[in-house]
């Protein structure tokens, strides 16, 4: 469970995360909101590449604003990025064995870990490849992979599907519900695809200009209509 | 230091964590120990004494174009200040073995140390900053060991601290090893040592480290994300590189036997820049492609009478030629050449040929005129 409280992120004059208090219990959880709501802001604080302004979040028993950046992973921390990240010189086995390996996992389950983790993706690819000759489809799944191996606390998935076609967002669903149950990380997803996010969230909150307007099951976030007014504009959502 | 990760060109090669047999690795150990031994046994046997010179200077800067590969191609950093780490290696040598009568390898090791203590420490503040700015920062170090080099001097068999003697009539050679006091015997000496240096490096390519840079020059939030210190792996670069350099620094003390600080001016860090990537700085073939247009060009081109100057126009043009039409350098780029054009004049002489027995040629065969040439050669 991850508590925030009065989180505040200021870059300059301008307030990206302002007094943000919100819990996610377990399973999968949602984050969605107007691109500069302060969704990635909020990932990259709980990551330690922003210092908050003020506030605390409480995960799982820790205080993880006081862990260095580079240790979170070994605390349990995994995320995914926008953009894609995998790195093309190494290969499948060796981009997921990597953050195994850095995380402070034993290097006697590092073979069946990172297997593991890549069965787990459905990725259908020799984990030889070079991660350079894959297509995007794959890389991304490469990452989800990075995200899940070695038993993570806390999995971050910051747009996991964009850019990706109809079929390979279904598969990519169906891993992402998955995950808690697979690994028992709490995982936020954050994400413009609708269909993905009440397909894969029991729980949703929505972040508009930095502050929290609605947090609860997704399907009854979905129907509110400062959602709907604030993030999409009109009455419906998809 | 600027960022050349060059993100999308495929890579300088990390051992992989999945250990499996490549078939390609036995050839490739087998050329590098053919290469190796004939430049051991053989190289110093063709050349005149004038080139076997040349050549333990390009065995000098290919550990000096590692270092700065170590930096560029896998970490991403471009140092402009590396004719400053060499120049330290080169006077912590030459203090040594003016003061000490400690073995040559020993004094080699001790100058890469101290050369990678003050690397690393003058570099620690650096490494928060990237781009232009760290690369000014590096040229402006360069700029400032070249100062304090014309203030002390190289030692020249002085006493104290610096080990300079300003009134000596006799100045005393630097010492090299008894094993390999004629030149061939030294040039012999640099290549092992040279081969020593390259072997450390990749090494640390192939494991942990290797693995780490890879990661940083992919993208360090990613980097971060992952686990991995990088502020320590990138030190870790720092100090490798500024460790090879120093010993390069060593090596190169006994070959010159007299070092002046005129030898080291901060603009020569540009020249070595410019060479690594040309030559290719992903990949440790690179480096030695880089000290044979470092020092074997300017050996031919004044065995041919043409002046250096022209180097400078060269290297300028080839630079600009090489990152736009292969940035990989010509290490990567000319073995996929080379490929092509087999791959080109095999088709070619099998086009020349009659099918096996006697299958007459397709229709789309090559017109006459093209099979005789393809058989001319």
């Amino acid at each position: 469970m991850i508590e925030v409280e009065n989180l505040t992120v200021r870059f300059g004059g301008v307030t990206s995360l302002n007094r943000m208090s919100v819990s996610f219990e377990s399973g999968t959880c949602g984050l969605i909101g107007p691109n500069g709501a302060g969704k990635t802001t909020f990932f990259n604080v709980l990551s330690g590449f922003v210092r908050p302004a003020g506030g605390s979040i409480r995960a799982f028993g820790d205080d993880l604003l006081s862990i260095v950046h580079y240790r979170r992973a070994r605390w349990g921390l995994r995320r995914t990025f926008q953009t894609e990240q995998a790195i093309e010189e190494l290969s499948v086995y060796d981009n997921v064995a990597l953050v195994h390996e850095h995380a402070g996992k034993s290097g006697g389950s590092r073979r069946a870990d990172v297997l593991d983790a890549i069965s787990f993706v459905g990725l259908d690819a020799d984990p030889a490849a070079k991660v350079g000759g894959l297509g995007v489809g794959q890389r991304r799944m490469v990452e989800v992979a990075r995200a899940v191996v070695g038993h993570p606390k806390l999995v971050l998935l910051d747009e996991p599907a964009a850019g990706l076609p109809d079929a390979e967002t279904s598969g990519l669903a169906d891993v992402i519900r998955q995950i808690p149950a697979r690994t028992g990380a709490l995982t936020i997803l954050v994400d413009h695809d609708m269909s993905l996010v009440s397909a894969c969230c029991d729980t949703t909150a929505v972040l508009d200009f930095g502050e929290l307007i609605a947090s609860g099951p997704t399907a009854q976030v979905l129907r509110d209509e400062r959602v709907m007014r604030a993030y999409l504009g009109t009455a419906e959502v998809g | 230091m600027l960022d050349v990760a060059g993100r999308t060109a495929s890579a300088p090669q990390p051992g992989s964590l999945l250990r499996r047999p490549s078939p390609g690795a036995l050839i490739r150990t087998v050329v590098i120990v053919v290469l190796v031994l004939f430049t051991l046994l053989a190289l110093p046997q063709l050349l005149s004494l004038y080139y076997v010179d040349y050549m333990t200077q390009v065995a000098v800067y290919a550990m000096v174009a590692l270092g700065l590969g170590v930096l560029v191609g896998r970490v991403g950093l471009m140092s402009l200040g590396q004719i400053a780490v060499l120049s330290v290696g080169a006077w912590s040598a030459a203090r040594l073995l003016f003061g000490t009568s400690q073995p040559f390898p020993l004094v080699l090791v001790e100058a890469g140390l101290i050369t990678m203590v003050l690397g690393t420490v003058l570099l620690l503040p650096a490494l928060r900053l990237r781009g232009l700015y760290l690369a000014l920062i590096t040229l402006m170090l360069a700029s400032a060991v070249y100062v304090v080099l014309l203030t002390l001097n190289f030692p020249n068999g002085g006493h104290g601290f610096t080990g300079y003697n300003g009134n000596q009539i006799h100045i005393p050679p630097i010492r090299r090893p008894s094993i390999a006091t004629s030149d061939p015997a030294y040039f012999r000496y640099a290549v092992v040592v040279a081969v020593l240096m390259f072997a450390l490096v990749a090494i640390h390519i192939r494991t942990r480290p290797g693995r780490a840079w890879a990661a940083i020059r992919q993208s360090e939030p990613a980097a971060l994300a992952a686990g991995i210190n990088t502020t320590l792996y990138k030190l870790w670069a720092v100090a490798l590189a500024s460790f090879v350099t120093g010993v390069a620094g060593g090596v190169l003390a006994g070959a010159v036997h007299y070092l002046y600080s005129d030898d080291f001016p901060a603009y020569t860090s540009i020249t070595i820049l410019a060479v690594v990537l040309m030559g290719g700085a992903y990949s440790l073939w690179g480096a030695i492609v880089a000290a044979l247009l470092m020092q074997l060009l300017p050996a031919l081109l004044n065995n041919w009478g043409v002046s250096n100057d022209w180097l400078t126009i060269l290297f300028g043009i080839g630079v600009v030629f090489t990152l736009t039409t292969a940035p990989r350098g010509i290490a990567e780029q000319f073995p996929k050449d080379m490929a092509r054009l087999g791959g080109l004049l095999v088709r070619l002489v099998r086009r020349g040929k009659p099918g096996p027995a006697g299958t007459p040629e397709p229709v789309s065969a090559p017109a006459p005129a093209a099979a005789s040439e393809a058989e001319a050669p």
